[in-house]
């Protein structure tokens, strides 16, 4: 567990991207880990060909729950927000790398899963194309 | 400073069979985290083995010879818990599942019957979350409220204007010592107070009958709950001590058999103290287990756990105050005459969910969160502590292995 906290794990820590909040989000969800009391905000922007063209996240917890989010949000950027739904935890196993313990995988996890309830409530009340 | 030769530590140590397993890193496991759950000697696990293999039976209706011992054995139990903590009558121990179950037993039986809107149930900013819900379920059933007794910003209860606070007050429901600071509660300055306004005092103390002499008739208690895990017991047994006369004037909490006298179709009459609240079977071979760890306590003596606790605890901060120009932030009195064996931490910018993954590593076991006192933490900043708990079987090398750990994770985050 001790290699995990590598320089790029504990730069995104210290300096987190995009982190705050927007003005005027299109969607905004949030998230605590009760075990531990990580929490997560994401705001999402969506433009109106349903891109993610901004996004903000805020919250406080560990090394590996805000490194995550902070990655996370980097890859949000200019995606589908159809695809940001269908993201699976892969995503952010890509992004931190190897070495997280399964007690962490939640910490590691959290970003995304607020990410993903952001853009299935959204697209939940997209109208139906027919 | 503990001697790392001594003797009684050395062979306290070896009775703890975990304690000799290196961790699957091949690291010595350092056990700190004692508050949470205590370690089991093996007379304690002897006593569960000896129950199932040679005289499993239910206790108090069966006539024949293994049913007869097993209730001897339970009863005996009771009996060792009642002695412990110096109660006046055996029927006085309640047997439960907790301390938590212990407390909210008070919160459905005495409360439901007692508790009246307007009443005022007076508890402090820093309760275990059991002692703090309950009493938020009984104030919304019953229309009484919540007051609390404020805490400095070093963890201590704040009781200069106690008599204030008490006004109105129909129960005091505190905890003997904080499980996050470790701090210890001067009951003797409070308790007497509220028993001089008829206020009922229930003491939460699943932190304090572990590691130190508890003695409820000299603190003139009402109730007083524990758990058996944090204690060298089995999980799954707790107790509640609750004197005479008022639990005589209780209704049942749960209902079954064994708390009955007489079941017709259309009513019951019910069982004496202390049965009349144990409905169904019980953890027997838990409570016996619990009364082995009471034997082994017994044998060490409480004034030496407590002694070596304090010694313990001075050593832990004389070696961890280096580290506090480093950002190591050591929460509560940091005196070991006011707190029990715990201390709670956090270093720099280093999350306390990282420095307990960090400290995993080298076979240390701590806890890092909110150590269910979340109203605590919100008051006090801090989003999650990392928390080292002792308890008898811990040794100067012990802290000294954390300290080194603590090194390292500096080391981790570049710190």
């Amino acid at each position: 567990m001790d290699d995990f906290y590598r320089d790029f794990i504990l730069d995104h820590y210290r300096n987190p991207r995009n982190f705050g909040r927007l003005d005027q989000p299109t969607v905004s969800a949030e998230d605590l880990n009760p075990l531990c009391g990580d929490e997560i905000r994401m705001d999402l922007h969506v433009n109106g060909a349903g891109i993610v063209d901004d996004v903000r996240f805020s919250g406080k917890g560990c090394a590996i729950s805000q490194a995550s989010a902070s990655m996370l949000t980097e890859e949000l950027k200019g995606m589908r927000l159809e695809d940001v739904a269908k993201l699976t935890k892969e995503v952010v196993l890509e992004n931190v790398g190897i070495g997280i313990s399964p007690t962490r995988m939640k910490c590691a996890t959290l970003g995304l899963r607020v990410a993903k309830s952001a853009a299935i409530g959204e697209i939940a009340g997209w109208p139906d194309e027919e | 400073m503990i001697a790392v030769g001594d003797a009684k530590l050395a062979s306290i140590v070896a009775d703890f069979p975990i304690l000799s397993h290196p961790t699957s890193r091949g690291k010595r496991l350092v056990y700190l985290d004692s508050a949470a759950t205590s370690q089991k000697p093996q007379s304690v696990i002897d006593a569960l083995v000896e129950y199932y293999s040679d005289y499993n039976a239910n206790i108090h209706r069966g006539v024949y010879e293994i049913a007869a011992r097993a209730t001897d054995a339970f009863e005996a139990a009771r009996a060792k818990v009642a002695r412990f903590i110096n109660a006046a009558d055996t029927r006085e121990i309640i047997w439960t599942r907790n301390a938590t179950e212990a407390i909210n037993l008070v919160g459905y039986s005495w409360g439901l019957q007692n508790v009246k809107s307007g009443d005022v149930i007076l508890t402090s900013e820093l309760e275990h979350h059991s002692n703090l819900v309950p009493w938020q379920l009984l104030a919304e059933k019953t229309g009484a409220t919540l007051r609390f007794i404020p805490v400095d910003h070093r963890g201590m209860l704040v009781l200069e204007d106690v008599d204030t606070l008490l006004r109105g007050v129909k129960l005091l429901a505190i905890s003997h010592v904080s499980n996050t600071l470790g701090t210890i509660t001067p009951l003797e300055k409070i308790v007497p107070r509220a028993r001089a306004i008829g206020a009922t005092v229930l003491v939460d103390g699943a932190q304090a009958v572990p590691h130190l002499a508890v003695d409820v008739r000299a603190l003139d208690v009402d109730f007083y709950a524990f758990s058996g895990h944090k204690m060298l017991g089995p999980t799954g047994i707790g107790v509640l001590y609750g004197k005479r006369a008022l639990l005589e004037s209780m209704p049942p909490f749960l209902a079954g058999g064994d708390m009955i006298r007489k079941v017709e179709f259309e009513r019951t009459s019910f069982n004496d103290l202390p049965w009349k609240f144990e409905a169904g079977t019980s953890n027997i071979a838990d409570a016996i287990g619990l009364g082995a760890a009471i034997d082994y306590l017994d044998r060490v003596g409480m004034d030496w756990v407590r002694g070596h606790e304090r010694e313990l605890v001075a050593y832990a901060l004389e070696r961890l105050a280096p580290l506090e120009a480093r950002g190591l932030a050591i929460y509560g009195p940091k005196d070991p005459a006011l707190i029990s064996g715990v201390l709670s931490f956090n270093f720099a910018d280093i999350h306390a969910h990282d420095l307990a993954s960090i400290l995993d590593t080298d076979g240390i076991c701590v806890r890092a969160g909110h150590h269910c006192t979340m109203p605590l933490m919100e008051k006090m900043g801090w989003p999650a502590t990392a928390r080292a708990s002792f308890y008898l079987y811990n040794t100067a090398a012990d802290v000294d292995v954390l300290v080194a750990g603590l090194e390292k994770a500096a080391a981790v985050f570049k710190l």
